[in-house]
């Protein structure tokens, strides 16, 4: 990888500030502010809390004490692939949970983890509301419905080794 | 542009959360495109619509005029829709909707009792218009009440309707939305604030995502009634950030409605100016709660607060602020349209109009049903929802989310509405209804909840922070079979101290499911507690699973299955699962083929099995 970490720094500085100008003066700001920047980035760099914090005149605590208490923010990147496994109440009773343990096997992480080549990442949401088609996860953007654990071994083929850094 | 004929017949795709998960969107890129290259543009429309409520069996694709149904459609079924069903006008009778009990094909939308039995005012659009297009909105009569109700009728008459008509929130605690209006209405503070609550936060429930996704206009509309109503340009509404799609489809809505000038400044010409902006959630289940969603939307914990103040006196930014459900703003129009006469004929004493709920769980039909209040459990359940699935036993139905309870089976003749629920031990809540069957343990359930609450507490009151995992640790005792006499009456106890000791919706609710699970299933809990049994086998403590040497042939392919390696065997040797290994995951009585169904799964039984596998046929 080439340039030091300082210029690292000041570029996630000033793409944080790009993606933060269009919030100055207005009203809300500080959820809609820390959902953009986990937009670009997949998680909310140490830096974003600084910024956001100038941004709405706070200190960078009091961004951090509201990033943390929202289940959505994370502090930590995410895998190329997010899987949001469906705990809630329908997608409890039709096997959810043995839904989450299969995949937990397939990608040999725990739920909350990210592969250690950074392919997956694995958490569970209490409910992304298509309960019909329970059990439910979400792989980005897709929902995947009516799933078996034939289908988690499908979508999740076991012989991916994710151990591996990324280079 | 290609012109239509006026009998032109139009084909009808569900691009909705749950039909797009089964790729409803390349059906309709599908059928576009074979429709250009057979030439039936001019007579053959596509047209996508929001969500039909019964995702179950979707993707969904109708074709109207006929109004013919076709159910879990592919890509590849396109060819033959079009060449059967349009040219040659044969109904593809393998699409049609099979009715789950009797197997018998129902062809037509209106026959299928799912919907012939429904009363659908609140999702009266859904599946029928193109969420995307307000042309299509207004062809329904959209806007024609915010034009009456600016134009025609003062802020006072409109809270006199919306009084008159008994409306109740549908949130689920069911305040009568008149009275909230009419206080902010009186409130002297400037400005106010007109704020929409879509943070349907209960797992079960997608109503307010569905009419979201498939309806947004009316939601807009009912504001923009409740802005003139209570003298304020000022809407929010807050998303859950879970439900991306309703949150673009919202966003065209409005930007519609403005180049209309059905939304913005001077409506339709007039002194009123109206403005919505979204707020999207980020994930947590105590902001439905009133005090907390506004001091998120203001970009703070989202913590309750004492009350009074009420919000109507003291909401976002500390101004009076009206917050409705999104179903109760989508009531709105018609209400204003049909007169307050009209809805109070439809419901109970109490409890006026229909209620929307997400049927689900082990239901043969599941999906988004409307009744009338006063429909009784047993009608939802067993004629709309067709009954338990796979023809199990009916064992209980939760309603009201995390916050509700489980009614039994002797409760089916009970008529739902908000008191007749709440006097059950569970409550209307947003509306989620979960049918169990006999392979559901209650106990497990209600711990589920339990923590499920727990992990959603803001950690604001001591008993709901501090209580909660107390129960849940006298609960994993209880599952994993080191239930004590006495821990029945340590969780009412401690629920009902939680209930009184807590400030918000959450706390004082969290307990309902586990008192409700007690009240109605004591014997369950007893068995967990006294005899170490599960009689639902799902507590995996209190479950083993054993291989029958009788019935194993020795295949091999469930000791291959296993992910712990727990079952040794051999070619044509009787398998044997080692009980301190297995994690009791069930793959091995899931891989067994259906021919040898050599797998058991069984409670406070043992079953007598070789110790090391020994050849087939030595038993």
């Amino acid at each position: 990888m080439s340039g030091g970490s300082n210029t690292m720094v000041i570029d996630l500085k000033e793409q944080i500030r790009e993606i933060l100008a269009p919030f100055q003066g207005r009203q809300v700001v500080l959820i809609p502010a820390l959902q953009a920047v986990q937009e670009k980035f997949g998680y909310l760099p140490e830096a974003a809390m600084e910024e956001i914090g100038h941004l709405a005149g706070l200190s960078a605590n009091v961004v951090y004490g509201v990033a943390s208490f929202y289940a959505q923010f994370r502090t930590t990147p995410i895998g190329k692939k997010h899987v949001a496994v469906c705990q809630g109440t329908a997608c409890h009773v039709r096997g959810g949970a043995r839904i989450l343990e299969a995949i937990e096997r397939a990608l040999n992480i725990k739920a909350g983890e990210t592969t250690p080549d950074l392919q997956f990442s694995l958490e569970t949401v209490a409910c992304i509301g298509a309960c019909a088609l329970a059990p439910t996860l979400r792989i980005n953007e897709d929902t995947h419905g009516k799933l078996t654990t034939n289908e988690i071994e499908q979508l999740f083929p076991k012989t991916s080794k994710h151990e591996e850094k990324p280079n | 542009m290609e012109t239509r004929t006026n009998n032109a017949c139009k084909i009808l795709v569900c691009q909705s959360t749950g039909c797009l998960s089964s790729k409803s969107d390349k059906i309709t890129a599908a059928l576009e495109n074979q429709i250009k290259q057979l030439g039936l543009s001019k007579n053959v429309e596509v047209k996508f619509t929001g969500c039909h409520g019964f995702c179950q069996q979707g993707p969904i694709v109708i074709v109207e005029p006929e109004g013919v149904f076709y159910t879990q459609v592919k890509e590849e079924d396109v060819p033959e829709i079009l060449k059967s069903h349009i040219v040659e006008g044969k109904c593809v009778e393998r699409l049609f909707y099979h009715n789950p009990v009797t197997g018998e094909a129902i062809p037509l939308y209106k026959d299928i009792p799912f919907y012939s039995r429904q009363q659908r005012l609140i999702l009266r659009n859904c599946g029928h218009i193109n969420p995307e297009r307000i042309d299509e909105y207004l062809a329904t009569g959209g806007y024609a009440a915010l034009k009456k109700a600016i134009f025609e009728m003062k802020p006072a008459q409109i809270i006199e309707e919306i009084t008159r008509s008994g409306l109740r929130g549908r949130g689920g605690a069911g305040f009568p939305t008149g009275k909230k209006w009419e206080e902010a209405h009186k409130a002297k503070e400037q400005p106010k604030y007109v704020v929409c609550n879509g943070d349907e936060g209960d797992p079960g429930a997608f109503m307010d995502r569905s009419v979201l996704e498939a309806d947004p206009h009316s939601v807009l509309e009912g504001m923009a009634i409740a802005g003139f109503a209570i003298g304020t340009p000022y809407g929010y509404i807050y998303v859950r950030a879970e439900y991306p799609l309703a949150v673009k489809r919202l966003r065209m809505a409005i930007a519609q409605a403005k180049e209309r000038n059905l939304l913005g400044s001077n409506i339709m010409g007039s002194e009123f100016s109206f403005d919505v902006e979204i707020m999207q959630g980020a994930g947590a289940f105590v902001c439905g709660e009133g005090s907390a969603l506004m001091y998120s939307i203001e970009g703070k914990r989202g913590m309750p607060r004492v009350r009074p103040p009420r919000s109507v006196a003291s909401g976002l930014w500390s101004k009076p602020t009206s917050l409705n459900n999104v179903k109760t703003y989508a009531t709105v129009p018609l209400i204003i349209n049909k007169g307050a006469d009209w809805l109070r004929s439809i419901g109970t004493e109490g409890s006026k109009g229909t209620a929307v709920f997400a049927l689900t769980g082990k239901i043969a039909n599941s999906g988004l049903i409307e009744v009338p209040m006063g429909t009784t459990l047993r009608e939802v359940v067993f004629d709309i929802g067709g009954g338990v699935q796979e023809g199990k036993k009916f064992k209980a139905v939760q309603t009201g989310g995390p916050s509700g309870g489980c009614l039994p089976e002797t409760l089916l003749d009970l008529p739902i509405d908000f008191e007749s629920l709440t006097q059950a031990g569970s409550m209307m809540g947003s509306g989620g209804m979960v049918v169990l069957d006999t392979d559901t343990c209650m106990v497990d359930l209600a711990q589920f909840f339990l923590k499920f609450c727990s992990n959603e507490s803001c950690g604001k009151c001591v008993p709901c922070r501090e209580g909660l995992p107390l129960m849940i640790e006298i609960m994993k005792k209880i599952t994993q079979g080191e239930g004590e006499p006495d821990d029945i009456k340590r969780l009412i106890n401690l629920g009902e101290t939680i209930k009184r000791g807590s400030l918000c919706g959450l706390g004082t609710t969290a307990p309902n499911p586990v008192l409700s699970s007690i009240r109605y299933f004591e014997d369950e809990w007893k068995a967990h507690v006294i005899d170490k049994i599960c009689p639902a086998l799902v507590c995996r403590a209190l479950i083993n699973f054993y291989i029958l040497p009788d019935k194993c042939a020795g295949c091999g392919i469930c000791a291959r299955a296993c992910p712990v390696e727990a079952i040794s065997g051999g070619k044509r040797m009787i398998h044997v699962i080692d009980q301190e290994k297995c994690i009791k995951c069930a793959t091995c009585l899931e891989k067994c083929p259906d021919r040898f169904s050599a797998v058991v799964k069984v409670t406070g039984e043992h079953i007598t099995v070789p110790k090391e596998p020994i050849p087939v046929g030595t038993t």
